[in-house]
């Protein structure tokens, strides 16, 4: 019945033409057609918040887009986040502060965070709460995942390049 | 599940949308923000044969004054309206409504007139603009026409648009300065649906009586509800404790809520009361210059 559409899609500053079917959601899109599996479906009706990625620099519900939709647009996802193999440093802070299990909805809680600290870069706790409110977790609790957040806050405001620890 | 196979157009301008719509006809949908019809699709509850995709349609995202109040565009982002100026000035109740509209990546894509045209009951902006007597703006294949928000909503997702007709406008009226407003809402977790909730106005006049009240709610009937007995029973009146506890106790007489998953209709009747008790008493205070 539909004939495919081009698109022309940038992704994490590469930029990707492809041909897709109306249906096919950005999701999908990027999982499937780009091999770009960071984002995960949590539930395909915008409720969990798994496939948040962020569209022309805004966080969105990946599942609820369509990928002819994103022609032209400019998306960031998950695997965006580290520069030149150097974790950003709310990955860090997800590594230091325990905010992650299974990891199923950590690229959403990552992907919110990075667009909450990029406006609020001095939250309080109730802020953190607040912000991830539409992202799911179902193994940590969120409370390690807050603290995370807030400790990536702290180091991204003294612009130290990593969460201090004693990893390294 | 993944949507059902469908035909897909991006018009640039209203009128290939208009064009377009009435071509295809029953089996098209128009997508705006797509935050309640992509679930719909998503778990085939909807499987247009068409979709006409108004995101390209630039000329429909605005929030400009008009007269003493402001006009808004169909396709004004839910975040737009909740950051602007000029909408925070002449409406503040709609933005105080949008601000509970989910969360805060719904309403990047979710438009104003998306929630509008889908009118879920349990929504916000449907009751913000029925208490704030607004006035939506339908183009059609024989023009444009003013549907009185009261109404625009008929029944659960049904609104007075013709098929061929698109929502391309709110014009919110402007209100006297000092009018009090409020919309509070229950719900189980923050960002979900509501329960219950309550948009409330208060005009006082300058002896401290109430001139003029708008109480309407969502959550308690298939469409917003004006609570007019209540309204009636606050006019002219000094607005005491009792006579708030009063138009409250009105209220729960004056919906009909259904029971479902989220709550029975003993309770949102129960909530409708205590929560409009509270939206008058927060638009009172603001309306005698409190916070």
């Amino acid at each position: 019945m539909a004939g495919l559409h081009p698109i022309r899609v940038t992704v994490n500053g590469t930029p990707y033409e492809r041909s897709v079917e109306p249906r096919r959601l950005l999701v999908d899109f990027l999982r499937e057609d780009l091999c770009l599996v960071g984002t995960h479906i949590g539930c395909e009706h915008g409720v969990c918040g798994a496939c948040t990625v962020l569209f022309a620099g805004q966080t969105i519900r990946s599942c609820l887009v369509f990928a002819v939709q994103a022609d032209g647009a400019e998306i960031m996802t998950v695997e965006g986040l580290a520069r030149d193999g150097e974790f950003h440093p709310l990955q860090e802070a997800f590594w230091e502060k325990h905010g992650l299990q299974c990891g199923y909805c950590t690229p959403g809680m990552l992907l919110t965070a990075y667009e909450f600290l990029r406006d609020h870069p001095s939250p309080s706790e109730e802020e953190i709460r607040e912000a991830i409110g539409g992202n799911l977790c179902r193994c940590t609790g969120y409370q390690f995942i807050i603290e995370a957040i807030q400790a990536a806050a702290e180091a991204m405001r003294t612009s130290r390049p990593q969460v201090p620890s004693g990893r390294r | 599940m993944k949507p059902a196979p469908f035909a897909y157009s991006a018009p640039r301008s209203l009128e290939e949308a208009l064009a377009l719509l009435e071509a295809q006809g029953a089996e098209a949908k128009l997508l705006a923000g797509g935050q309640s019809l992509v679930p719909l699709m998503n778990l085939r509850l909807a499987k247009p044969r068409y979709l006409i995709d108004l995101n390209r349609i630039t000329a429909l995202d605005y929030i400009r004054p008009a007269d003493s109040g402001i006009v808004v565009g169909a396709m004004t982002r839910q975040a737009t309206l909740e950051h602007s100026n000029a909408a925070k000035q002449t409406a503040p109740l709609l933005v105080e409504a949008v601000k509970l509209v989910g969360h805060a990546t719904i309403r990047h894509r979710g438009t104003v007139g998306g929630s509008l045209a889908h009118a879920d009951p349990a929504a916000e902006l449907p009751t913000a603009t029925v208490a704030l007597g607004a006035e939506l703006i339908a183009r059609g294949p024989r023009g444009s026409r003013s549907i009185p928000a009261e109404r625009f909503f008929t029944g659960p997702l049904t609104t007075a648009l013709e098929p061929a007709e698109i929502l391309t406008e709110v014009r919110v009226p402007g209100w006297p300065a000092g009018t009090g407003y409020a919309f509070v809402e229950l719900w189980r977790t923050h960002g979900n649906f509501a329960i219950v909730g309550v948009a409330a106005l208060v005009v006082l006049d300058g002896g401290g009586r109430i001139s003029r009240a708008s109480l309407v709610l969502c959550g308690v009937g298939s469409t917003p509800v004006r609570a007019r007995q209540a309204e009636a029973s606050l006019i002219g009146q000094a607005p005491t404790d009792a006579r708030l506890q009063e138009a409250a106790r009105l209220v729960s007489g004056e919906v009909s809520p259904d029971s479902d998953v989220h709550a029975s209709a003993e309770y949102r009747r129960r909530v409708a009361r205590v929560y409009a008790q509270r939206a008058l008493t927060l638009a009172l205070k603001r309306a005698r210059g409190g916070k």
